[in-house]
């Protein structure tokens, strides 16, 4: 789960890390109040789940009061990447000395969160890794051990060489580790750390992910999301326990299992179509589930055909035909279904469909050929 | 004819009394496989199905029945400890199906294996299965038939699938082991594919990956260098929009972006065949099996 810059900067904030000061707000009022009490010239950063919010005109400097008012009426409500935008971020704008990069992230590879630190800073940090790695020091953390003092300041000295930033800069390591452990977290990225000119370091920007798998034991956390800044129809998906993200094609996909669904994605393109959407129904095999996903991808305008592709293991494809006959009987799906059915209590489920005069394939490849075709036809 | 499972696994359920537990516990005993031990807290001594035996612990029933390896269904917030716990009670081989479960549990974990004599799978994947002999997990066994092929897999239903494509082809199989998708997993694609290598019975390897990391790139790097039998692969994601970005880190870390074309470029470079969808496992395994 993405946690907005505001949302961040609040759990860097109780853990002792300095920043500016700042607020959020949800409209331009609240924005011009936080303005004229920060006093100077103020940012105005749009509080959306994507990169590049800058470039999109998101972020905006304002002189005054009056400036930052006009700056979040425009920002607040305005669509960057087909995320529209509901709070904005008022903050001083500062004067840097350096920035530098200081990132925590769960790393495969290692199996243990790892630092990743550079005094080559700011917002072009992946081209720094891609073209000096040799700038950017790593160093894996053990858990059991936490971070300890003399890796916290090896870290810091990567950063600084002058001692009240490297002490500082010692500090503000170990609270961001203790935010990440505290917090569940994926990810934990301050960027740009940065010095002002009167010596101070200050966290100027952060970006935390906290692992979706905490969510059900930290209901702390869990209220921490912010569904209007979601896709709305992702959001129906997750209420209905189903995994959906939606994309640019015509062709709706119900598959179970994200692996097979990712490969039914792929066939549709290999053979010339493009997939509407990835829509994982899980292992379990409600027919409520079914149901759920017909509404949800028929929501969408662009969906000229609906392919399920369902190989029963666990999931039981006799329930995902009694899903589909229920669902077409409670509203008018309007585009054609395809359907591939394979595995566990095959023969019941084409008994059911063929029963309401609806048919089903066997074959994948079959079914995903026949749904491109289809869509193509009504294109 | 298998890796890791097989007629002498002696096995226990964690979670044996539960929703997930009993249905896939009766599932395994339905396909012969040696359960010996359930183990539930709070439960033992009942009886499961009339024959299998209860126990509060691990230790309880590895000490009573001696089993060798033990298979997780419980709620994702108690699966770390579950793994703890049969890593010391002295199980070789422990299987997590357990979907959900924390990642920075996971951290804590790996290193508690590492200083004890264990092998995990897992968490949140299906399981393994050698057909005709053992079946620890959820894989189907309706679909598997006994063979030369051993197979590989970071998903669940998409191992069916390419399982079905294989038996339908009289191609059956030594073992399938599914590893699991989650970012840290006991087991890896180099741990399983070494042991494929290793076992004469196992004639040809086809791996099956997802978007994401560098795990397949890793291994490809493995089979140039160390595996001679016919190997053949696919990347589930080819069609993937650039999915959620992990900040700057994500690529910084990995140096790769995971995308499904990078890794075939690096099945390519280790000579390994190229499935573009999964019924070209048929034809590229005929091939290479002549």
């Amino acid at each position: 789960m993405n946690l907005h810059e505001y949302q961040a900067r609040d759990l860097l904030k109780v853990a002792g890390i300095p920043m500016f000061d700042g607020d959020v707000a949800s409209t331009p009022t609240e924005a011009e109040a936080i303005a004229r009490r920060l006093g100077g010239t103020v940012v105005v950063k749009a509080q959306v789940h994507v990169g590049g919010r800058g470039k999109a005109g998101g972020v905006k400097l304002a002189r005054n009061p009056a400036e930052a008012l006009e700056c979040a009426s425009q920002i607040l409500g305005m669509t960057i990447k087909g995320l529209v935008v509901n709070k904005v971020l008022v903050v001083p704008a500062a004067d840097i000395a350096t920035e530098s990069y200081v990132g925590l992230i769960l790393d495969r590879a290692s199996q243990k969160p790892v630092f990743m630190v550079s005094d080559a800073g700011g917002v072009d940090i992946e081209e720094v890794a891609a073209k000096t790695p040799e700038k950017i020091t790593r160093m894996a953390i053990d858990p059991r051990d936490g971070l300890l003092p003399h890796q916290a300041l090896k870290l810091a000295l990567a950063l600084y060489r002058d001692w009240a930033h490297v002490k500082a800069a010692t500090k503000i390591l170990t609270q961001l580790y203790q935010v990440f452990m505290a917090n569940g977290c994926a990810l934990a990225e301050i960027n740009p750390l940065v010095t002002t000119p009167d010596g101070k370091v200050l966290a100027l920007d952060a970006k935390i992910i906290i692992d979706d798998n905490e969510l059900d034991r930290r209901p702390d956390l869990a209220v921490l999301r912010d569904e209007s800044a979601e896709e709305p129809s992702e959001v129906a998906a997750r209420r209905a326990n189903l995994t959906f993200i939606k994309l640019d094609g015509d062709v709706g996909c119900v598959v179970n299992g994200a692996g097979l669904a990712m490969a039914t994605m792929d066939l549709v393109k290999y053979h010339g179509g493009e997939p509407a959407n990835f829509l994982d129904i899980g292992g379990s095999s409600n027919p409520e589930k079914v149901v759920n996903a017909l509404k949800i991808i028929t929501a969408d305008p662009a969906v000229k055909v609906i392919l399920f592709n369902i190989f029963g293991g666990i999931t039981r494809t006799d329930d995902v035909a009694n899903g589909i006959v229920t669902a077409t009987k409670q509203f008018k799906v309007g585009v054609p279904i395809v359907i591939r059915l394979t595995g566990t209590n095959e023969e019941e489920a084409f008994r059911i469909l063929e029963s309401v005069g609806m048919s089903a394939m066997n074959d994948m490849d079959a079914a995903v050929a026949k749904a491109v075709e289809l869509a193509k036809g009504a294109a | 004819m298998s890796i890791w499972i097989n007629n002498d696994t002696r096995l226990v359920v964690q979670g044996i009394t539960g929703r997930e537990g009993s249905f896939h516990a009766r599932q395994m005993l339905e396909y012969g496989t040696n359960i010996v031990a359930g183990v539930t807290p709070g439960k033992g001594g009942q009886t499961f199905e009339g024959t299998v035996p209860v126990f509060h612990t691990v230790a309880e029933a590895v000490a009573e029945t001696k089993a060798n390896c033990s298979v997780i269904y419980v709620p994702p917030a108690m699966a770390a400890g579950a793994i703890q716990e049969a890593a010391d009670a002295g199980i070789e081989l422990v299987v997590c199906i357990t979907e959900g479960v924390p990642v920075l549990d996971m951290t804590y974990v790996m290193p508690y294996l590492a200083q004890r004599n264990v092998r995990l799978i897992g968490p949140n994947c299906p399981g393994l299965i050698t057909p005709g002999e053992a079946k620890v997990g959820i894989i189907p066994g309706s679909i598997c038939t006994p063979g030369p092929i051993g197979l590989v897999s970071r998903s669940g239903t998409l191992t069916y699938e390419v399982v079905h494509h294989l038996t339908g082809a009289g191609l059956g199989q030594s073992t399938c082991v599914g590893i699991g998708g989650d970012p840290i997993v006991g087991s890896n694609f180099i741990d399983v594919i070494a042991a494929f290598n290793a076992d004469p019975k196992t004639e040809a390897i086809v791996m099956l990956g997802e978007i994401g990391g560098t795990a397949e790139q890793e291994a490809a790097e493995y089979i140039r260098e160390h595996v001679r039998k016919p190997v053949c692969g696919f990347v589930a994601g080819q069609t993937a929009p650039k999915g959620r970005r992990m900040g700057h880190a994500g690529a910084i870390i990995s140096g790769s972006s995971g995308t499904a074309e990078e890794k075939f470029q690096a099945f390519e470079a280790a000579k390994i065949g190229i499935m573009r969808r999964p019924a070209d496992v048929v034809a590229l395994l005929k091939a290479r099996l002549k």
